[in-house]
């Protein structure tokens, strides 16, 4: 069983889904009990990952590897190291938590809706575990067509032009990246005679700078659009505004980790060069900023709730990204920390909305106020949630923030300073959304009676409220799970970075004092 | 018992007590079920809950708005109630006893400085340090007891521990008494980590913390607009401070790759780093940006804004939040790097110009104010200037005394103001009252001392702490007679606009309300108590610092040298009283003592004797008087410049660009791809299929002659058949 682990975590919801389709469609309650069961067993099945993960061992781990597609190269590979482990981590929590609640704000092809979220649950954990480029672009891929029904048939009004902007603009993204993809396998044949996707194997490929510049802008534009970074962003207000509940979580909490997740797993280790470019990294870093303080800049002006915190995704995806492009450990740290809050805290977030969507079905900011004296429960967990997107101190926001901070004020004083402005405006636009939702005094009748949140609600927020407590009181065990992978990827990228910086090194600090005046 | 190696406990006490409140209060103190807070105006949309209908959001909703009970109405309520009572005030206690065990244990110790790190709470990766050596970006979870952290932690739960006490009479018929008291743990909390905490980024822990608290309670009373939107402007104002204070840590650490107090004060320490007097370097890089950072929590220039607008809060918070204790973070803060500033002379001169400049400006619009509470808001910024002022020409310890009587007169002062609101039901307008001296004399000889401490009157505690800033500020090295000067003016304003408090509030001619005036009555014990212990603490606390000009026994002199460890690099370059004659050092207190009774005396004869004087100034200065009484008009000039303009209008102008340019691209890329293909598929249909239709065009119309003949019908090849055969054999025949 161990040696298959990952594949049984991988299969599990794909395996819930093919019983699902067994159920006949009007036992709906039947279909709700089931998926949230395997739902559940997905999380559950994913835990062992954690304990049979060696943190000290670099590389990667639970590797399988079967034959898949012989005359092309492509195989069945996949492997965790510490940055995927944490990542299908939230996934199967946030997977399961979106389930859970969708219970009852979900009443139309209920059947049709959790067949799409576990297709979803399997092409996302397919995602972060692919060790093979092109089983990794089938996954890529597979996530769009049930997120593209999820927008499209349960959404809101404007569904359709949502989830076609969606499909449409990160499929351009990923053909692009294909094109990358292809470069680098040719090159591969062309240089050791074998064809393969294998990303150990192609990272031994000796490519010259302007080749990995092409290769890395072509990768750039697909993983741009998923992040989404500045300017490619505004498919995802619309998605998220039309998405339902479940679907906003999924897609802000882990479909953007994706983009994320492709710059380091990929556009790194495998263009170091061109990582290191500096006009690549100057670009990179600036879209990043421009996204930190435009993302926060437009959502403080939001009418609408959930535009609102899609635009502050922006914000905070800004500076996953920029701490990515520091290229030193504690941007990437940072960046793979906060890409894991982003979700816990953006994921809160969505379902909160969520929350109320489902009682009074609008997400106008000037519908609501005084809800604190209504729903004092809710009242408390959006608190908890905002304070933990706003990066207080001992919640989880602040740690990632901090580390990706150090990390950009090590790579640049001029970056930090800029991105730090994102934390005043993060508090100014959250602040904000929470006296006119919650604070005052009543203003809409139709608020009066809101119902607080029920066990099952409750239920869906607690998990994500103890884990952000838990990484911001005591985030030492994810820095150690990521200690190796940081490292090797800074190491790929800067080789001897480790060593210091030796032209430097028999400097005192007080010359360095003189050499800064 | 070791006290000392369990300073960690010292902040989980209250933190228990906030935890058991905020999980479990609400059962102990069931709210009525008419909490909710309605708009006037707003409509039911079901009719069978009409309980709301007291007074709309209203009675219950002001700060001491409600209705008192009286005589025997204090105090009552449910057993469950008492037993929030004892609670969270006794988990204070409980860490003040500790601290005092521990204070007690320290001061046996030879070097006075005593670190227990718990774990490693921040533990980032390896970097390079500005040099290029490798440090590790983390941060302990670890406490450390000093005597500086020592004075503070004593303030932090003394003075609180009596704020308590005084709250469970004060807030007994306040709804949500559980979260107030929930809150106030969790602040004591924080505050204990921020001044326990053993380095720069756990401090920060506390920092931020005390700010969530702060915003909490300055919104307790969230119903109100004003409340929430004073409890938001706090936190964001506070976020810009927050903003340099994170830079600066992040210059720290990538100069000296730590964060921990001890380390830092070796490194800085070593001889390795010389003073910067010549220019600004990165020292006076990072101590700038740490100031940035107290300028936002201790309420300096420019972001003192939010502390007036924060007495929106029930008034124990104001005496214990934004008098006492959370305000004085920055200067607590900048005390801990005196090893830092100390060789930073130009931030030292900046903190100190900031300090002088913020004194004098927050002393002239209390002048004018006639809100009691917005008059103390003033006054403890001012205050907190002065003790910038010290910590600008180096007098730390200075800072720190000043911080320490100022704790318990400001405290007073603020619980007095409240006991004043709670007789007056509600009132804070001083021009609505008069004469209070003898309805209500616990709270007048009690603020009477406090105000006679704060205006500098020789013998009480505030004296010793500004007479001994005022001479740092002429004689020290980097101190200059203008900073003496706008100390010294300062002073006077201050005596002055207390007086003209105490004038207003308890003296002369009643202005008080009839109706109000039936209901005024002395406050219950719990508020009485609190007020004598901070009173006696307020006259007497100044004679740990006493002047060294008075030829007392040293032991008069404790305060200086228990703080002596703590700034021991400070003290080092700071032995320069020998520089001026004691014959200055006379007059100058001498000058100072007659400033100060001055004020008084004008304040007396303004507000008791010529109360039309006042009035005619007003007339006669009208432009200044409106100035004063706008406080400047700076918060209209922030709100035009930075809330409307940068942070509104720039969110504006991003969004509508987001809109038409960038996803107008989208959209226009959209567009474009149905345009062409709008263009392809008429090309398709006119050209290409086109060619193809006229293939068969071309082919149909060559047909027709063939169509002609090929009719289909049988009787027509018939015919056809008959013609042919008979046109053969015509041919033959003709042939």
């Amino acid at each position: 069983m161990d040696q298959h682990l990952l594949s049984l975590v991988l299969f599990t919801p794909l395996a819930g889904l093919v019983v699902l389709l067994l159920i006949p469609s009007r036992q709906k309650d039947l279909i709700r009990v089931w998926a949230n069961l395997v739902g559940f067993v997905g999380f559950l099945i994913s835990l062992p990952l954690v304990s049979r993960f060696d943190r000290s061992a670099g590389g990667f781990q639970m590797v399988e590897r079967a034959g898949w597609i012989p005359s092309l190269g492509a195989q069945y590979l996949v492997g965790i190291d510490g940055i995927s482990l944490l990542l299908i981590m939230l996934t199967t929590l946030v997977g399961f938590l979106a389930i859970l609640s969708s219970w009852t704000a979900i009443q139309d092809r209920v059947k049709e809706y959790y067949a799409m979220f576990l297709l979803l649950q399997t092409g996302m954990l397919g995602v972060f575990m692919a060790l093979d480029f092109f089983l990794f672009y089938v996954f890529w891929e597979l996530v769009l067509v049930p997120m593209y029904f999820i927008i499209g048939v349960w959404g809101g009004p404007r569904k359709l032009y949502a989830a076609i902007k969606f499909f449409l603009y990160t499929l351009a993204g990923s053909v692009l990246m294909l094109l990358g993809i292809l470069t680098l396998y040719f090159q591969h044949a062309q240089q050791f005679g074998s064809y393969t996707f294998e990303i150990s194997e192609l990272m031994k490929l000796d490519l010259p700078l302007g080749m990995q510049q092409w290769v890395f802008w072509a990768f750039f534009l697909g993983f741009a659009i998923k992040v989404p970074m500045f300017p490619f962003h505004t498919w995802l207000p619309d998605a998220h505004v039309e998405a339902p509940t479940a679907g906003s979580v999924i897609l802000a909490s882990v479909l953007l980790k994706m983009g994320t997740y492709g710059f380091i797993r990929f556009s790194l280790p495998l263009l170091p060069k061109a990582s290191m470019d500096a006009t690549i990294v100057k670009t990179l870093a600036v879209l990043s900023i421009i996204g930190i303080i435009y993302g926060a800049l437009v959502s403080l002006m939001q009418a609408d709730w959930k535009k609102l915190v899609a635009y502050s995704s922006v914000s905070h995806l800004g500076f996953c990204t920029l701490g990515i492009f520091a290229l030193n450990p504690n941007g990437l740290a940072g960046s793979v920390m906060q890409q894991l809050n982003h979700g816990i805290s953006t994921g809160m977030l969505f379902l909160i909305i969520g929350v109320l969507y489902e009682r009074r079905h609008t997400r106008e900011i000037a519908e609501y106020g005084g809800l604190a004296h209504v729903m004092p429960k809710y009242a408390v967990v959006f608190a908890i949630a905002m304070l933990s997107s706003a990066g207080l101190p001992l919640l989880n926001g602040f740690v990632g923030e901090f580390t990706i901070l150090q990390g950009a004020f090590e790579a640049s004083h001029v970056w930090a300073a800029f991105a730090v402005t994102g934390v005043i405006l993060g508090a100014a636009y959250l602040l904000w959304l929470y006296q006119r939702t919650m604070l005052g005094q009543v203003t809409n009748g139709k608020n009066l009676h809101l119902a607080d949140l029920s066990p099952r609600e409750l239920a869906v927020f607690l998990p994500l409220m103890a884990w952000a407590l838990w990484i911001g009181v005591y985030p030492k065990p994810y820095f150690e799970i990521l200690e190796k992978p940081v490292a090797q990827i800074v190491e790929r990228v800067r080789p001897g970075y480790f060593q210091g910086a030796a032209q430097a090194a028999r400097t005192s600090p007080a010359e360095v004092v003189a050499g800064v005046r | 018992m070791n006290f000392l190696d369990q300073i960690w406990l010292i902040p989980l006490f209250p933190l228990l007590g906030a935890v058991l409140m905020l999980l479990f209060g609400k059962k102990l103190d069931p709210q009525p079920a008419s909490d909710v807070a309605v708009a006037p105006g707003v409509e039911h949309t079901h009719d069978e809950h009409d309980t709301h209908g007291h007074g709309h959001g209203h009675g219950h909703t002001h700060d001491h708005g409600h209705d008192h009970a009286h005589g025997g109405g204090h105090g009552h309520g449910s057993p469950l109630k008492i037993l929030v009572s004892l609670l969270c005030p006794g988990m204070v206690l409980l860490s003040f006893l500790f601290s005092l065990g521990a204070v007690m244990q320290l001061a046996q110790l030879p070097t006075k400085v005593h670190q227990v790190v718990q774990f490693t709470w921040l533990a980032g990766m390896p970097f390079h340090m500005l040099d290029g050596r490798i440090a590790t970006f983390s941060a302990d979870w670890g406490f450390l007891l000093d005597p500086l952290s020592a004075v503070m932690i004593l303030v932090v739960t003394g003075v609180g521990f009596l704020i308590h006490v005084y709250s469970v009479g004060y807030m007994a018929h306040d709804n949500g008494y559980y979260r107030f008291f929930g809150y106030l743990n969790l602040f004591v909390f924080f505050m204990l980590m921020l001044v326990l905490a053993n380095n720069y980024a756990l401090l920060f822990v506390g920092w931020e913390g005390v700010g969530l608290c702060s915003y909490l309670l300055i919104g307790f009373y969230y119903q109100k607009k004003s409340a929430a939107d004073a409890g938001k402007k706090a936190f964001v104002v506070n976020r810009v401070g927050d903003a340099g204070f994170i830079l600066g840590m992040l210059l720290l650490y990538a100069l000296l790759g730590t964060s921990r107090f001890v380390d830092v004060n070796h490194a800085l320490q070593s001889g390795q780093f010389h003073a910067e007097t010549a220019g600004f370097g990165v020292l006076s890089a990072i101590a700038l940006l740490f100031f940035t950072g107290a300028t936002g929590k201790s309420a300096q220039f420019p972001l003192y804004v939010w502390l007036p607008d924060a007495m929106e809060g029930p008034t124990p918070v104001s005496a214990l939040i934004h008098a006492a204790t959370m305000v004085t973070a920055g200067v607590y803060m900048v005390a801990r790097s005196a090893a830092l500033f100390q060789l930073t002379p130009a931030t030292s001169s900046i903190v100190a110009s900031v300090g002088a400049f913020t004194a004098i400006l927050a002393a002239s619009i209390a002048l004018v104010q006639n809100d009691i509470k917005r008059v103390l808001a003033y006054s403890t910024v001012s205050q907190l200037g002065y003790m910038f002022l010290a910590l600008g020409v180096g007098a730390y310890w200075v800072a720190i005394f000043h911080l320490f009587p100022h704790a318990f007169f400001k405290a007073l002062l603020f619980l007095c103001s409240g006991s004043v609101i709670h007789a007056m039901g509600g009132e804070q307008d001083m021009r609505r009252m008069g004469a209070l001296k003898d309805k209500i004399p616990v709270t007048h000889w009690t603020m009477w001392v406090a105000s006679l401490a704060i205006a500098g009157i020789p013998g009480l505690a505030g004296f010793f702490s500004k007479d001994e800033i005022l001479w740092q500020a002429y004689s020290s090295p980097s101190g200059s007679q203008v900073l003496w000067l706008i100390g010294l003016v300062t002073a006077g304003m201050t005596a002055f606009y207390m007086w003209r408090l105490m004038n207003m509030t308890f003296y002369g001619k009643s202005h008080v309300a009839p109706e109000v005036e039936a209901h005024i009555h002395e406050s219950p014990a719990t508020m009485t108590v609190p007020l004598t212990v901070l009173a006696i603490g307020s006259a007497l606390g100044g004679w740990l610092g006493v002047p060294k000009l008075w030829g007392l026994p040293e032991s008069f002199r404790a305060f200086e040298h228990w703080l002596a460890p703590a700034f021991a690099a400070a003290a080092a370059e700071g032995e320069h009283g020998g520089a001026h004659g004691a014959s200055i050092e006379w007059i100058l207190m001498s000058v100072s003592v007659a400033i100060a009774i001055i004020g008084i005396a004008v304040a007396r004869y303004f507000y008791h004797t010529k109360p039309e004087i006042p009035e005619k100034l007003e007339l006669r200065l009208k432009p200044l008087y409106g100035l004063l009484l706008n406080k400047w008009y700076v918060d209209e000039i922030y709100d035009f410049l930075f809330v409307n303009g940068l942070a509104k209008g720039g969110g504006r102008a991003m969004a509508a660009f987001d809109l038409s340019v960038i996803d107008g691209a989208v959209n226009g890329a959209g567009w474009f791809t149905r345009f062409c293909s709008t263009i392809s598929m008429w090309w398709d249909t006119w050209i290409i299929d086109g060619a193809v239709r006229l293939g068969s065009f071309t082919v149909k119309l060559l047909s027709y002659p063939v169509c002609f003949l090929q009719t289909g019908r049988v009787q027509a090849y018939a015919l056809f058949f008959v013609v042919g055969v008979l046109a053969f054999f015509g041919y033959y025949v003709i042939r």
